[in-house]
């Protein structure tokens, strides 16, 4: 086998990673959309904000210092703690089932009931919301996010994976935080499915997916649903941005994330757990092995970005609903 | 009392069906109309310019084209930044390729370039509906831009990938370039605007219009009672198209005046112009102004105030101006989520029973 | 009624804010929010702190107090339109835009307005001839010289022999981006070097496509035009690959603190250009220290003194105040306006004894401009990264770029301007 063939399962290889980092973004679109059929926008922002809160109660930094010092003249910057990473992330955690809480009360609360595109407008404004007040709050400089993963290549399946392909071979690579967060998205959905398939709650979430009307009057507050499900994409979102923040720091960019996304959702669809896994993972590797056989021999490069959303739309085409959506059943 | 429709007879038709049937209405329309094009030319300096007002009338066009593709035909897109680009391109080769050619037949054979390429992009909508279509026009904005910027020959092969507009007079007064005066391009857009807001106007309330508004408010229905789905819906994505290639050629040539296509029609461009219609209105031409003038002017008043007025550092201010604008869509949309359209059609509503409201 | 409140207060900000012809006003467009507000964030301060300094402890320029006016661009363009319209009546003598966008919207703007326009490593490079481009400057050094310097350096290592070395560029896919792409190739004829291109599509966050395709390729170097977070996934993508840092030069946007510190240890090595000095190792900042951070006059948070881009815009802030102070002495009159202000940079000397006397000594390169060369000689250095010290360390002089190759294809730009705008060659 010559050396290319193998650098082509080695594209192969990392574009199903850079899928799993896909689906983490798009798996809180997903939850938010099939609960209470709200577009959320906001997605890659709670990332950012989420991985802002992680970090800032890591190092100890003081919220709205520079609000603060810029009001009161004085010289104030950090607690001067260093949090261990495991109790950061738990405050973290607190922090976005904090803002759930807030989000229900003072938006969702006065929209039920109003056209999608309206809900969708209101997590934009979310969105602004939080970016501003993000930066308010923990400041706009880049921040390092280390709470311990693995960073660098995988030496062992290198040296191991050498010698197949000959000496212009170098071995497979694989990035060590790509396969962490393999495993931890295999967990947070296999963990996510048994939580709505075992749980009390997790059958009231799916019913109110089904059918918010007839929940209601089973008795399941839609109200508290609504918390607990932007709760789990608080998480979901601050998996996303521990995984993408260690990668680039924890900076504003952290938020265009979204955008990797949204190609995921349309081919997956957007009411699907599953959906989200595999359309990540044809996005990524479809975007990639492109770019590797045609992008970058042929087009000049960077072709991912807009190649994922031409996959999507022709695979739309032919299912207009999404790989794993329910289908649209449409009646006069 | 003086917002009335008693007393107010109609005698005809015409009379019966024009745009704005109440007597008072009709005469604020007009009264607006003089003052934009008599009064305010006199007024206008560089800042007011290019700070407020020439954004403010670009967006008003490129919002009404997209109300009519999202508001009247309930297509919604999130293309709107890409169409913008082609505009612009479309302008550039046509100034420098034709250096000839009047100025408003480049602006309008620029419209007419995007027009065909908000077509083509436009074919999926006959199969992908709602927040996926959305999804897919993206597909539109990101080949777009990359194809701009990959492709040499759409910036004339230049070192450095930006593109500049040369100077065009129209009437012995520049429009373009950097020898412009403040009226003379404040004129040239308002002229655009008006014509093409009068022509949205009356295309939605003709037999189009209300195709268009029957394919949005129930498609299958609409396809029964004889509607053809394929020709409405991209009529609408071509005339949609056809508006925002004339705001971006003008956005371009006339307000930016360089542009390079990642930054000036990015992504970002194309939600702008988004919220400009939801906030607006969605399916009113009114709205569609009201929404641009809301985006265009808001950050610029709460930059002033904090920073001019209140002396905030820059940052914070900035920090602020998003929490504000943040805030104040949510606010908008718990308050009346069909925009500040509804507003001004509910304070008509009281105003027409003041002050016996009984 | 409501809105003619809001009317009112609104043409009372924008109406009354009026000139204050007693200060030199120096506008600030900053960024400190955004995308790139981390990097805005130090250039905004380094400019602000240099002009309190000058007011602090000299009394002003020539005894005129300085003012600075910031304003948030955001590093969005429309933004920037705002800020160059709202400050240019206050008197603004030099504009300093911090964005390749905003520089080529505002070029026809300022010559126009007779304001002068210093665009310093960035902006339009064949603004460098000041025979087109009257009121834009982009001394000491821009992107073709960068590209040179960096093969210059190259050259160094290897001996003065790259023939058949394979050298890679990793690009932000924009107009920013792709600057370099023609000197190299230039470049390229003449060292007989080969030259691959990797473009990083905005805003850079993935990147190992191009990564992977650097693995295989294994190129000798590799160079980076970079900005924002594709810096640092960059650095970091380079550090897990193993490629060999100190062959990975970036250009000088893509070498200040913020692009190394969150790859951590694995960014030791890495290289960047830079066209001033690095670090805090001048008398300059015991004074800043002294005159603006202890009287608490700092600008932002105060915690930048000494970083890279704090530097950058420390130099930059210095070099506008040298130029005010020629234009004084041309124009024998304290009070300049814009147009002195352009003679000014026009004539201005940075020479060694001027820079020591600023407690500034070899900060940036000696050079002096003139009438038909506004760019400077284009000299720049190498710095490289230490990641246990967290410094910056100046490993090269400023160098000399390759003059031949680059004037000439400036001359064949700005020509190409001249020739679409109808301007007439000056300084004839």
């Amino acid at each position: 086998m010559s050396a290319n063939f193998y650098y082509g399962i080695e594209v192969f290889l990392n574009g199903l990673m850079a899928g799993v980092m896909y689906s983490l973004v798009a798996l809180g679109f997903v939850l938010i959309f099939k609960a209470s059929g709200i577009f959320n926008y906001a997605q890659g922002v709670m990332a950012l904000f989420a991985a802002l809160c992680l970090v800032g109660f890591q190092t100890g930094q003081i919220p709205f210092a520079h609000l603060i010092n810029a009001i009161f003249g004085t010289q104030i910057h950090h607690f001067g703690w260093q949090m261990p990473a495991l109790l950061a992330i738990i405050c973290a955690l607190l922090m976005m089932i904090l803002f759930a809480f807030i989000v229900e009360r003072y938006v969702l609360k006065h929209l039920v009931n109003q056209e999608p595109i309206i809900l969708f407008m209101a997590t934009i404004g979310l969105a602004y919301f939080m970016e501003g007040f993000g930066d308010l709050m923990w400041g706009s400089d880049i921040k390092k996010l280390d709470v311990g993963l693995p960073q660098g290549g995988n030496v062992w399946l290198e040296e191991k994976t050498a010698s197949l392909g000959g000496e212009d071979f170098y071995g497979f690579y694989l990035d060590n935080l790509d396969i962490w967060a393999t495993i931890l998205a295999a967990i947070l959905v296999t963990s996510l499915v048994l939580f709505s398939q075992y749980t009390k709650t997790g059958r009231a979430l799916r019913a109110v997916a089904d059918d918010h009307q007839a929940a209601l009057s089973v008795g399941i507050s839609l109200r508290t649903i609504w918390v607990i499900v932007w709760s789990i994409a608080g998480f979901v979102a601050l998996v996303a941005g521990i995984m993408w923040g260690s990668k680039s720091g924890v900076q504003f960019s952290l938020s265009l994330i979204a955008l990797k996304a949204l190609p995921v959702l349309m081919l997956g669809g957007f009411t699907s757990i599953p959906g989200a896994i595999v359309g990540g993972l044809i996005i990524g590797v479809g975007e990639k092995m492109f770019e590797f056989l045609i992008g970058a021999p042929f087009l000049g490069g960077a072709t991912e970005n807009w190649f994922a959303y031409m996959l999507a739309l022709l695979f739309l085409v032919f299912r207009p609903q999404g790989l794993f959506g329910e289908k649209i059943i449409e009646r006069v | 009392m003086l917002y009335r429709e008693a007393g107010d007879f109609k005698t005809s038709y015409s009379k019966d069906q024009q745009t704005f049937p109440i007597a008072f209405d009709r005469w604020g329309y007009f009264l607006t109309v003089a003052f934009a094009f008599l009064i305010v030319p006199f007024m206008i300096n560089d800042y007011w310019l290019n700070a407020v007002i020439l954004p403010f009338l670009i967006y008003a066009i490129a919002a009404i084209g997209l109300n009519i593709l999202t508001g009247y035909c309930g297509q919604v897109s999130l293309g709107t930044g890409g169409f913008m680009a082609v505009g612009a391109y479309a302008a550039y080769k046509l100034m420098t390729g034709f250096p000839d050619l009047n100025i408003v037949f480049v602006i309008i054979l620029s419209g007419g370039v995007t027009a065909m390429v908000g077509v083509i992009f436009g074919l999926p909508s006959l199969r992908i509906k709602g927040f996926y279509l959305a999804v897919a026009t993206l597909a539109a904005q990101f080949f777009l831009v990359w194809l701009f910027n990959k492709v040499p020959w759409f910036y004339n092969y230049s070192a450095s990938g930006q593109i500049s507009a040369p100077e065009r007079s129209i009437f012995g007064f520049a429009v373009t370039g950097a020898n412009t005066l403040p009226h003379v391009s404040y004129l040239f857009c308002l002229c655009f605007v008006f014509v093409l807001a009068w022509m949205a106007r009356n295309l939605t309330r003709g037999a189009n219009g209300r195709k268009w508004m029957a394919i949005r408010d129930m498609d299958i229905a609409a396809e029964i009672i004889g509607v053809n789905p394929l020709k409405t819906k991209l009529l609408a994505f071509a005339i949609s198209s056809f508006y925002i290639g004339i705001a971006g050629a003008l956005l371009f040539a006339v307000y930016l005046g360089a542009a390079e296509v990642g930054e000036a029609f990015g992504i970002t461009k194309s939600f702008l112009v988004l919220f400009m219609i939801i906030i607006g209105g969605l399916g009113s031409i009114f709205g569609s102004f009201a929404g641009a003038a809301f985006m265009v002017l808001m950050p610029v008043l709460l930059k002033n105030i904090m920073v001019g007025q209140l002396g905030w550092p820059t940052d914070l201010a900035a920090h602020f101006e998003f929490v504000i604008v943040g805030g104040l869509i949510v606010l908008f949309l718990i308050l009346e989520p069909h925009g500040l359209a509804q507003i001004w059609r509910i304070v008509k509503e009281k105003l027409r029973l003041w002050p016996f409201p009984h | 009624m409501k809105l003619s409140k809001i009317a009112a207060a609104f043409v009372a900000t924008t109406m009354v804010a009026s000139p204050v012809l007693a200060d030199l006003v120096f506008p600030s467009l900053s960024y400190r929010t955004g995308p790139y507000g981390a990097n805005g964030i130090p250039f905004a301060d380094g400019y602000a702190d240099y002009f309190t300094l000058v007011n602090e402890r000299d009394g002003g320029i020539g005894g005129v107090k300085t003012k600075v006016i910031e304003c948030e661009t955001g590093y969005n363009t429309e933004k920037g339109v705002e800020c160059y319209e709202s400050t240019k009546g206050e008197g603004s003598l030099v504009y300093q835009p911090l964005s390749t966008g905003m520089t080529y919207q505002l070029i026809p703007k300022v010559t126009a307005d007779g304001i002068p326009m210093h665009t310093m490593g960035y902006g339009r490079t064949s603004a460098a001839n000041g025979k087109v481009f009257s009121n834009v400057f982009n001394y000491p050094a821009n992107y073709w010289n960068g590209a040179s310097v960096a093969i210059n350096h190259i050259l160094a290592e290897n001996g003065g022999d790259i023939k058949g070395k394979k050298i890679g560029l990793v690009y932000h896919n924009s107009a920013y981006g792709k600057e370099p792409i023609r000197t190299l190739e230039e470049l390229a004829k003449k060292h007989g070097y080969d030259l691959s291109l990797l473009a990083v599509d905005h805003p850079g966050q993935e990147q190992k496509s191009q990564w992977l395709q650097i693995r295989r390729e294994k190129p000798d170097y590799v160079l980076m035009w970079g900005w924002g977070v594709m810096n640092q996934v960059a650095i970091q993508e380079a550090a897990n690959i193993r490629y060999p840092m100190e062959n990975f030069i970036g250009i000088w946007w893509s070498g200040s603190e913020n692009d190394v510190i969150p790859a951590g240890a694995a960014a030791n090595g890495y290289k960047a250009l830079n066209m001033h000095a690095v670090g805090n190792d001048f008398p300059v900042f015991g004074d800043i220290q002294k005159y603006v951070v202890d009287a608490g006059k700092a600008a932002g948070a105060g915690d930048q003194v000494g970083t890279v881009l704090y530097n950058r815009g420390l130099y930059a802030a210095m070099l506008a105040v040298e130029a005010a102070k020629t234009a004084q002495e041309i124009h024998g009159t304290k009070d300049i306006t814009a147009v002195m202000m352009r003679d000014g940079m026009e004539a201005l000397d940075m020479n060694a004894a001027k820079m020591a006397g600023l407690g500034m000594a070899g900060f940036g390169p000696e050079f002096k401009v003139t009438c038909e060369n506004h760019g400077g000689p284009g000299l720049g250095s190498v710095t490289q990264w230490d990641a246990a010290a967290k410094k910056w360390t100046q490993i090269s002089d400023f160098g000399p770029s390759d003059m031949d190759v680059i004037g000439a294809l400036i001359m064949e730009d700005s020509a190409a301007f001249a020739a679409e705008n109808n301007i007439a060659e000056r300084c004839n």
